[in-house]
């Protein structure tokens, strides 16, 4: 049992976790993320786009890795533009990037409990915390291995814990099915809900299916763009027989990609 | 609390037939959970059934624990966030040294060039610098940078690292050839500000490379060439060199701001 701090209990004074108005970030010269409005509250949210539609960009502008070019990005209620102290920030973050890179020589435990200490828990907090974040995702048994001698998908699971170790409330993960197999999929589709139930969970992913399982909340962008929010359920509704993709969900999904193609004439 | 409960009340709470009310219950526990004699009370006025009741709980416990995995060992984890700067500082840590060292041997050798240590000593610690803060040579960069502990802080840290090995090794290399320590150690310290002064602009890498070039145009090939020791290293110059030193620092410390995020340049 873990003893709940009075910070956990207190209420949140903000109405949206993530809040961006007209975000635009650069990736090199090209304005990768352009004019970009969003608003994400608690729940498990699935970004969806093609490829080269900005949403590692916007991960990246997300978990204050990248400096946003223009426009207003606000984390818990607190912005995160040029300027900004960001340390109570990002200690309710977790950011779990596409390719993440590691120390091969670490364990598990020491690669989480690195993290933890980087995200500045409290030192007597880091042991159980990452021993707490390394049973979820499923990994107790190769705690004391080497990341070097871990598979793609044990690696993966080693880069969602160290992103949960602090309890974020904004959790951020890119691509996190890539590398797991079905049952390892699901494992992590309950742990993504069950974050999502008082924190603010954004996965990008480029699989449909996952965002229609797991997700509470669909959002797409395209250019940089907002281009739909709203349930999976509508997501479906989207999408007629005559759409491409192998399930109602790719329908809904090809159809508002055509749609807002066909608007924006690209 | 000072007073502790009455026995009498101690026994009708211990007594699963009593007719205590629900308030009261509440506070004869806040008071147990801080109170061992009060407990030991209780424990004395228990029934047989719920004496044997806790008994089979605890054996119940004392099995789960004997049946699940053995405590891990207390572990001094303090040592882990250096781990992955030291196996990647050695090669460039020796390599350093290793300079040194040949120019301690040919300033032996050849007694009449300009102190060879003097000139390589601004230098020396500028390569384990630029490798100890790059998102080129840090695989987790990505990881780091999402933290609240990202920035100076980290950046000096791992500084420190570089000087524990680079100082010391003057120090023997001076005190070999018989140069001032002071000349050796100032200007060593006043470049290692310099590039974290001017790496918050232009990235520590490049302020490390631009600075090693400029030294090396400036001072190094024209001593060489007249085989004269420059003015700046001459024994009137520590003084400079210490306000310098402590100059760059100041400056270094106000752009803190510029390290929290791993902009495209660094
Ligand atoms: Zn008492």
């Amino acid at each position: 049992m873990r003893t709940v701090s009075a910070a956990e209990t207190a209420p949140t004074t903000y109405p949206w976790a993530i809040h961006a108005e007209g975000l635009r970030v650069r990736a090199g010269r090209h304005l990768a993320v352009d004019g970009l409005d969003l608003a994400l509250g608690a729940g498990v949210h699935g970004l969806l786009g093609p490829n080269g539609a900005g949403k590692t960009t916007l991960m990246r502008a997300l978990a204050t890795v990248l400096k946003p070019a223009g426009g207003r990005l606000a984390l818990l209620g607190e912005s995160v533009d040029s300027r900004a102290d960001l340390r109570r920030v990002r200690r309710g973050l977790g950011y779990l990037p596409q390719q993440f890179g590691f120390y091969p020589r670490f364990t598990v435990r020491e690669f989480v409990e690195y993290m933890a200490w980087l995200k500045e828990m409290p030192k007597t907090a880091v042991p159980g915390a990452a021993q707490r974040a390394i049973e979820r995702v499923g990994l107790t048994a190769k705690a004391d291995a080497r990341m070097k001698a871990l598979s793609g998908g044990m690696l993966r699971r080693a880069g969602i814990a160290q992103a949960i170790v602090n309890d974020p409330q904004v959790l951020l993960v890119d691509e996190p099915t890539v590398g797991l197999d079905p049952e390892q999929r699901l494992d992590f589709r309950e742990l993504l809900r069950d974050v999502g139930v008082d924190s603010c969970v954004l996965v990008s992913t480029h699989l449909v299916e996952d965002v229609v399982a797991a997700c509470t909340d669909v959002v797409m962008v395209n250019e940089g763009r907002l281009v739909y929010q709203g349930t999976p359920d509508d997501l479906v509704a989207q999408g007629s027989e005559g759409d491409p993709g192998d399930s109602p969900a790719e329908r809904g999904y090809s159809a508002l990609l055509r749609r807002h193609r066909a608007v924006t004439g690209r | 609390m000072t007073t502790h409960i009455s026995p009498a009340m101690i026994a009708r709470y211990a007594d699963r037939g009593s007719d205590l009310d629900e308030v009261t219950v509440w506070s004869i526990e806040v008071h147990l959970e801080d109170c061992a004699d009060c407990r030991a009370l209780v424990a004395a006025g228990t029934t047989g059934d719920t004496g044997a009741l806790l008994a089979r709980i605890a054996a119940g416990v004392d099995e789960a624990i004997a049946a699940g995995p053995v405590p891990a060992p207390r572990r001094r984890w303090s040592a882990v966030p250096n781990r992955w700067l030291v196996w990647h500082l050695v090669p460039w840590l020796s390599m350093t040294v290793a300079v040194l060292g040949c120019a301690v041997l040919l300033q032996a050798v050849q007694p009449s060039l300009p102190s060879l240590v003097a000139l390589l000593a601004p230098v020396a610690p500028l390569p384990g610098v630029a490798i100890a803060w790059s998102r080129r040579t840090d695989p987790a960069w990505e990881l780091i940078a999402s933290t609240p502990a990202a920035g100076l802080a980290i950046l000096l840290r791992r500084t420190a690292a570089v000087l524990t090995v680079v100082v010391p090794a003057l120090a023997v290399a001076s005190s070999r050839t018989g140069v001032s320590l002071a000349l050796t150690l100032l200007p060593c310290l006043a470049f290692t500000a310099a590039t974290i002064a001017l790496g918050a602009y232009i990235g520590v890498r490049l302020a490390a490379v631009g600075l090693g070039i400029a030294w090396a145009l400036a001072v190094v090939l024209p001593a060489v060439l007249t085989a004269e020791l420059p003015a700046v290293l001459q024994p009137g110059s520590s003084l400079a060199w210490a306000l310098l030193t402590l100059l760059l620092a100041g400056v270094a410390a106000t752009q803190s701001d510029n390290f929290r995020r791993l902009s495209s340049h660094h």
